[in-house]
Protein backbone atom coordinates (compact mmCIF):
# COMPACT_ATOMS: atom_id res chain seq x y z
CA UNK A 1 0.00 0.00 0.00
CA UNK A 2 1.14 3.42 -0.89
CA UNK A 3 1.37 6.36 1.33
CA UNK A 4 -1.23 7.69 -1.12
CA UNK A 5 -3.31 4.95 -0.18
CA UNK A 6 -2.83 5.07 3.42
CA UNK A 7 -4.01 8.99 3.74
CA UNK A 8 -6.89 8.38 1.40
CA UNK A 9 -8.39 6.05 3.90
CA UNK A 10 -10.82 7.76 6.44
CA UNK A 11 -8.48 9.06 9.25
CA UNK A 12 -9.77 7.51 12.75
CA UNK A 13 -10.90 9.86 15.74
CA UNK A 14 -7.29 9.23 17.27
CA UNK A 15 -5.61 10.21 14.30
CA UNK A 16 -7.91 13.51 13.51
CA UNK A 17 -8.17 14.54 17.68
CA UNK A 18 -4.65 14.58 18.45
CA UNK A 19 -3.98 16.60 14.94
CA UNK A 20 -6.46 19.40 15.46
CA UNK A 21 -5.09 19.47 19.16
CA UNK A 22 -1.69 19.96 16.88
CA UNK A 23 -2.96 22.93 14.58
CA UNK A 24 -4.60 24.67 17.89
CA UNK A 25 -0.63 24.48 19.29
CA UNK A 26 0.45 25.87 15.77
CA UNK A 27 -1.43 28.84 16.28
CA UNK A 28 -0.48 29.46 19.82
CA UNK A 29 3.20 29.50 18.63
CA UNK A 30 2.33 31.69 15.77
CA UNK A 31 0.49 34.29 18.41
CA UNK A 32 -2.74 33.56 17.73
CA UNK A 33 -5.52 31.43 18.89
CA UNK A 34 -7.77 28.89 17.17
CA UNK A 35 -10.83 30.37 16.29
CA UNK A 36 -13.09 30.36 13.25
CA UNK A 37 -16.51 31.90 13.59
CA UNK A 38 -14.60 35.31 14.32
CA UNK A 39 -13.96 35.09 10.05
CA UNK A 40 -17.88 35.90 9.48
CA UNK A 41 -17.38 39.90 11.63
CA UNK A 42 -14.32 40.11 9.96
CA UNK A 43 -15.82 39.85 6.37
CA UNK A 44 -18.46 42.29 7.46
CA UNK A 45 -16.04 44.26 8.90
CA UNK A 46 -14.26 44.21 5.37
CA UNK A 47 -17.52 44.77 3.74
CA UNK A 48 -17.60 48.22 5.45
CA UNK A 49 -20.36 47.17 8.47
CA UNK A 50 -18.54 49.26 10.83
CA UNK A 51 -19.52 52.38 9.31
CA UNK A 52 -22.88 51.80 10.42
CA UNK A 53 -22.64 49.28 13.37
CA UNK A 54 -19.69 49.64 16.33
CA UNK A 55 -19.30 45.90 16.27
CA UNK A 56 -17.85 45.43 13.00
CA UNK A 57 -15.25 49.30 13.58
CA UNK A 58 -11.87 47.59 14.57
CA UNK A 59 -8.87 47.13 12.47
CA UNK A 60 -9.80 44.09 10.12
CA UNK A 61 -6.01 44.28 9.07
CA UNK A 62 -5.13 42.94 12.37
CA UNK A 63 -7.08 39.94 11.54
CA UNK A 64 -6.59 38.85 7.87
CA UNK A 65 -4.37 35.91 9.28
CA UNK A 66 -8.25 34.58 9.77
CA UNK A 67 -8.80 34.88 6.40
CA UNK A 68 -5.91 33.30 5.23
CA UNK A 69 -6.14 30.59 7.62
CA UNK A 70 -9.53 29.45 5.76
CA UNK A 71 -8.26 30.31 1.89
CA UNK A 72 -5.77 27.01 3.20
CA UNK A 73 -8.65 24.77 4.68
CA UNK A 74 -10.78 25.41 1.42
CA UNK A 75 -7.73 24.28 -0.40
CA UNK A 76 -7.06 21.75 2.16
CA UNK A 77 -10.46 20.41 1.26
CA UNK A 78 -9.96 20.39 -2.21
CA UNK A 79 -6.79 18.45 -1.87
CA UNK A 80 -7.75 16.07 0.19
CA UNK A 81 -11.17 15.55 -2.58
CA UNK A 82 -8.66 15.31 -5.47
CA UNK A 83 -5.60 13.88 -4.32
CA UNK A 84 -6.26 11.57 -1.54
CA UNK A 85 -10.28 11.15 -2.49
CA UNK A 86 -11.51 7.91 -0.73
CA UNK A 87 -13.47 5.68 -2.77
CA UNK A 88 -15.51 3.64 -0.76
CA UNK A 89 -18.78 4.82 0.77
CA UNK A 90 -18.81 6.74 3.96
CA UNK A 91 -18.67 3.93 6.95
CA UNK A 92 -22.03 5.39 8.54
CA UNK A 93 -23.50 3.49 11.41
CA UNK A 94 -26.67 1.39 10.56
CA UNK A 95 -28.67 2.62 13.26
CA UNK A 96 -27.83 6.47 11.91
CA UNK A 97 -28.98 5.14 8.33
CA UNK A 98 -32.14 3.60 9.48
CA UNK A 99 -33.23 6.25 11.05
CA UNK A 100 -32.54 8.81 8.55
CA UNK A 101 -34.47 6.83 6.22
CA UNK A 102 -37.59 6.57 8.14
CA UNK A 103 -37.53 10.55 7.63
CA UNK A 104 -36.99 9.85 3.77
CA UNK A 105 -33.40 10.81 3.77
CA UNK A 106 -31.26 8.44 1.40
CA UNK A 107 -27.89 7.89 2.63
CA UNK A 108 -25.88 7.93 -0.75
CA UNK A 109 -22.56 7.34 1.12
CA UNK A 110 -21.50 11.29 0.04
CA UNK A 111 -20.60 13.37 2.79
CA UNK A 112 -24.30 15.10 2.61
CA UNK A 113 -28.09 14.38 1.46
CA UNK A 114 -27.41 15.77 -2.00
CA UNK A 115 -31.28 15.67 -2.33
CA UNK A 116 -31.21 18.41 0.15
CA UNK A 117 -28.14 20.15 -0.52
CA UNK A 118 -28.61 21.14 -4.21
CA UNK A 119 -29.50 24.85 -5.88
CA UNK A 120 -32.74 23.16 -6.85
CA UNK A 121 -33.65 22.89 -3.08
CA UNK A 122 -33.28 26.19 -2.36
CA UNK A 123 -36.25 27.37 -3.99
CA UNK A 124 -38.18 24.84 -1.85
CA UNK A 125 -39.21 25.34 1.62
CA UNK A 126 -37.43 22.84 3.04
CA UNK A 127 -34.28 23.36 1.60
CA UNK A 128 -34.60 27.15 2.41
CA UNK A 129 -34.96 26.18 5.93
CA UNK A 130 -31.81 23.71 6.11
CA UNK A 131 -29.28 26.14 4.07
CA UNK A 132 -29.97 29.74 4.10
CA UNK A 133 -31.82 29.67 7.89
CA UNK A 134 -29.91 26.54 9.21
CA UNK A 135 -26.62 28.95 7.81
CA UNK A 136 -27.96 31.91 9.60
CA UNK A 137 -28.57 30.40 12.69
CA UNK A 138 -24.94 29.19 12.94
CA UNK A 139 -23.58 32.67 11.75
CA UNK A 140 -25.81 34.46 14.72
CA UNK A 141 -25.28 31.84 17.18
CA UNK A 142 -21.26 31.36 17.13
CA UNK A 143 -21.29 35.25 17.45
CA UNK A 144 -23.81 35.92 20.30
CA UNK A 145 -22.36 32.84 22.45
CA UNK A 146 -18.71 34.12 21.51
CA UNK A 147 -17.32 31.24 19.75
CA UNK A 148 -18.21 28.18 17.90
CA UNK A 149 -16.88 24.49 17.78
CA UNK A 150 -13.21 25.80 17.38
CA UNK A 151 -12.91 28.66 19.59
CA UNK A 152 -15.29 27.22 22.86
CA UNK A 153 -15.41 23.50 22.14
CA UNK A 154 -12.10 23.33 21.26
CA UNK A 155 -9.70 26.14 22.50
CA UNK A 156 -12.08 27.25 25.29
CA UNK A 157 -12.48 23.84 26.99
CA UNK A 158 -8.98 23.70 26.46
CA UNK A 159 -8.54 26.58 28.54
CA UNK A 160 -11.18 25.49 31.29
CA UNK A 161 -13.35 28.33 30.34
CA UNK A 162 -16.78 27.80 31.87
CA UNK A 163 -18.09 30.19 29.17
CA UNK A 164 -16.89 27.76 26.93
CA UNK A 165 -18.91 25.15 29.00
CA UNK A 166 -21.94 26.73 28.93
CA UNK A 167 -21.97 27.42 25.26
CA UNK A 168 -20.91 23.40 24.41
CA UNK A 169 -24.04 22.64 26.33
CA UNK A 170 -25.79 25.16 24.37
CA UNK A 171 -24.64 23.69 21.39
CA UNK A 172 -25.93 20.13 22.05
CA UNK A 173 -28.98 21.38 23.68
CA UNK A 174 -30.14 22.89 20.18
CA UNK A 175 -28.46 20.10 18.15
CA UNK A 176 -30.03 17.80 19.84
CA UNK A 177 -33.91 19.08 20.06
CA UNK A 178 -33.23 19.74 16.39
CA UNK A 179 -32.54 16.48 15.35
CA UNK A 180 -34.68 14.79 17.82
CA UNK A 181 -37.90 17.08 18.46
CA UNK A 182 -38.01 19.25 14.55
CA UNK A 183 -36.38 17.36 12.47
CA UNK A 184 -39.84 15.10 12.39
CA UNK A 185 -41.77 18.08 11.52
CA UNK A 186 -39.78 18.95 8.81
CA UNK A 187 -38.85 15.91 7.36
CA UNK B 1 5.16 35.85 3.21
CA UNK B 2 4.14 36.95 6.96
CA UNK B 3 1.01 34.82 6.02
CA UNK B 4 2.19 32.02 4.47
CA UNK B 5 2.05 29.92 7.56
CA UNK B 6 -1.65 30.69 8.52
CA UNK B 7 -2.04 29.30 4.83
CA UNK B 8 -0.06 25.99 5.61
CA UNK B 9 -1.49 25.62 8.78
CA UNK B 10 -5.44 25.96 6.74
CA UNK B 11 -4.40 23.57 4.04
CA UNK B 12 -3.58 21.17 7.08
CA UNK B 13 -6.77 21.60 9.18
CA UNK B 14 -8.68 21.11 5.85
CA UNK B 15 -7.02 18.06 4.62
CA UNK B 16 -7.83 16.61 8.70
CA UNK B 17 -11.10 17.88 8.67
CA UNK B 18 -11.97 16.22 5.30
CA UNK B 19 -10.32 13.05 5.60
CA UNK B 20 -11.58 12.32 9.05
CA UNK B 21 -15.28 12.98 7.62
CA UNK B 22 -16.18 15.91 10.57
CA UNK B 23 -17.82 17.78 7.44
CA UNK B 24 -19.91 15.38 7.03
CA UNK B 25 -24.14 15.90 7.27
CA UNK B 26 -24.37 12.23 8.27
CA UNK B 27 -21.71 12.15 10.80
CA UNK B 28 -23.04 15.24 12.70
CA UNK B 29 -26.75 13.10 12.63
CA UNK B 30 -24.58 10.18 13.63
CA UNK B 31 -23.50 12.61 16.60
CA UNK B 32 -26.50 13.79 17.34
CA UNK B 33 -27.98 10.21 17.71
CA UNK B 34 -25.57 8.65 19.65
CA UNK B 35 -25.04 6.18 17.17
CA UNK B 36 -20.89 6.47 16.99
CA UNK B 37 -18.20 7.18 19.04
CA UNK B 38 -16.07 9.20 16.17
CA UNK B 39 -17.22 12.37 16.83
CA UNK B 40 -16.66 12.36 20.49
CA UNK B 41 -13.19 10.79 20.28
CA UNK B 42 -12.04 13.34 17.87
CA UNK B 43 -13.55 16.21 20.30
CA UNK B 44 -12.23 14.75 23.30
CA UNK B 45 -9.01 13.52 22.44
CA UNK B 46 -8.31 16.97 20.85
CA UNK B 47 -9.57 18.90 23.93
CA UNK B 48 -7.68 16.29 26.43
CA UNK B 49 -4.26 17.03 24.42
CA UNK B 50 -5.63 20.44 24.37
CA UNK B 51 -5.51 20.67 28.03
CA UNK B 52 -2.14 19.29 28.98
CA UNK B 53 -0.67 21.07 25.74
CA UNK B 54 -1.83 24.68 27.55
CA UNK B 55 -1.15 23.18 30.92
CA UNK B 56 2.37 22.77 30.12
CA UNK B 57 2.40 26.41 27.84
CA UNK B 58 2.16 28.01 31.63
CA UNK B 59 3.62 26.16 33.59
CA UNK B 60 7.23 26.48 31.37
CA UNK B 61 5.73 30.31 30.57
CA UNK B 62 6.81 28.82 26.56
CA UNK B 63 7.08 31.22 24.29
CA UNK B 64 5.68 31.91 21.17
CA UNK B 65 7.68 32.66 17.60
CA UNK B 66 8.73 35.27 18.46
CA UNK B 67 10.08 35.17 22.05
CA UNK B 68 6.79 36.27 23.84
CA UNK B 69 5.32 34.14 26.55
CA UNK B 70 2.02 32.97 24.88
CA UNK B 71 -0.81 34.37 27.13
CA UNK B 72 -4.48 33.26 26.57
CA UNK B 73 -7.39 35.64 26.60
CA UNK B 74 -10.16 34.58 29.14
CA UNK B 75 -13.68 34.03 27.71
CA UNK B 76 -16.17 36.63 28.70
CA UNK B 77 -18.69 35.08 30.42
CA UNK B 78 -22.55 36.20 30.31
CA UNK B 79 -25.60 35.29 31.95
CA UNK B 80 -27.35 34.96 28.82
CA UNK B 81 -25.16 35.19 25.48
CA UNK B 82 -22.93 32.08 26.08
CA UNK B 83 -26.44 29.15 26.41
CA UNK B 84 -28.69 31.01 24.23
CA UNK B 85 -25.88 31.76 21.37
CA UNK B 86 -25.32 28.73 21.54
CA UNK B 87 -28.51 26.81 21.29
CA UNK B 88 -29.09 28.62 18.41
CA UNK B 89 -25.56 27.74 16.93
CA UNK B 90 -26.52 24.41 17.92
CA UNK B 91 -29.91 24.33 15.72
CA UNK B 92 -27.93 25.47 12.83
CA UNK B 93 -25.40 23.16 13.35
CA UNK B 94 -28.20 20.54 13.20
CA UNK B 95 -29.95 21.76 9.93
CA UNK B 96 -26.80 22.45 8.06
CA UNK B 97 -24.92 19.37 9.33
CA UNK B 98 -21.52 22.05 9.75
CA UNK B 99 -20.51 24.25 11.92
CA UNK B 100 -18.34 27.55 10.23
CA UNK B 101 -15.13 25.41 9.63
CA UNK B 102 -16.86 22.59 7.39
CA UNK B 103 -18.98 25.26 5.75
CA UNK B 104 -15.99 26.63 3.82
CA UNK B 105 -13.73 23.23 3.75
CA UNK B 106 -17.10 21.93 2.17
CA UNK B 107 -16.41 24.25 -0.31
CA UNK B 108 -12.98 23.09 -1.52
CA UNK B 109 -14.63 19.27 -1.23
CA UNK B 110 -16.79 20.70 -4.62
CA UNK B 111 -20.22 21.02 -2.21
CA UNK B 112 -20.38 24.52 -3.90
CA UNK B 113 -23.81 25.14 -1.88
CA UNK B 114 -22.21 25.51 0.56
CA UNK B 115 -21.50 29.00 -0.19
CA UNK B 116 -25.34 29.92 0.33
CA UNK B 117 -24.73 28.23 3.38
CA UNK B 118 -21.78 30.36 4.51
CA UNK B 119 -23.33 34.00 3.07
CA UNK B 120 -26.19 33.11 5.11
CA UNK B 121 -23.54 32.37 8.31
CA UNK B 122 -22.27 35.96 7.21
CA UNK B 123 -25.90 37.85 7.44
CA UNK B 124 -26.24 35.74 10.26
CA UNK B 125 -23.50 37.18 12.20
CA UNK B 126 -24.17 40.71 10.61
CA UNK B 127 -27.58 40.59 12.19
CA UNK B 128 -26.16 39.94 15.42
CA UNK B 129 -24.27 42.91 15.38
CA UNK B 130 -26.53 44.51 14.50
CA UNK B 131 -28.91 44.06 17.22
CA UNK B 132 -26.03 43.76 19.89
CA UNK B 133 -26.93 46.59 21.94
CA UNK B 134 -31.02 45.25 22.18
CA UNK B 135 -29.60 41.30 23.01
CA UNK B 136 -29.03 40.04 26.63
CA UNK B 137 -25.71 39.11 27.20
Amino acid sequence: MSIVDIISKPWPWYVAGPMISFVMFLLLWFGKSFGISSSLRNVCSIAGAGKYYKYFDFNWKKEIWNIIFIAGAIIGGYIASSFFQNLDPLELSNNTIDDLSQLGIVFSGELVPNEIFNIHSLATLKGFLIIVIGGFFVGFGARWAGGCTSGHAISGLSNFQLPSLIAVVGFFIGGLVMTHLIFPLIF
Amino acid sequence: MKYLKFFLIGILFGIIMTKSEIISWFRIQEMFRFHSFHMYGIIGSAVILGMVQIFFIKKIKFKNFKGKIIEFKNKKLGKYNNLFGGIIFGLGWALTGACPGPMYILVGNGYYIFGVVILSAILGAFTYGALKDKLPH
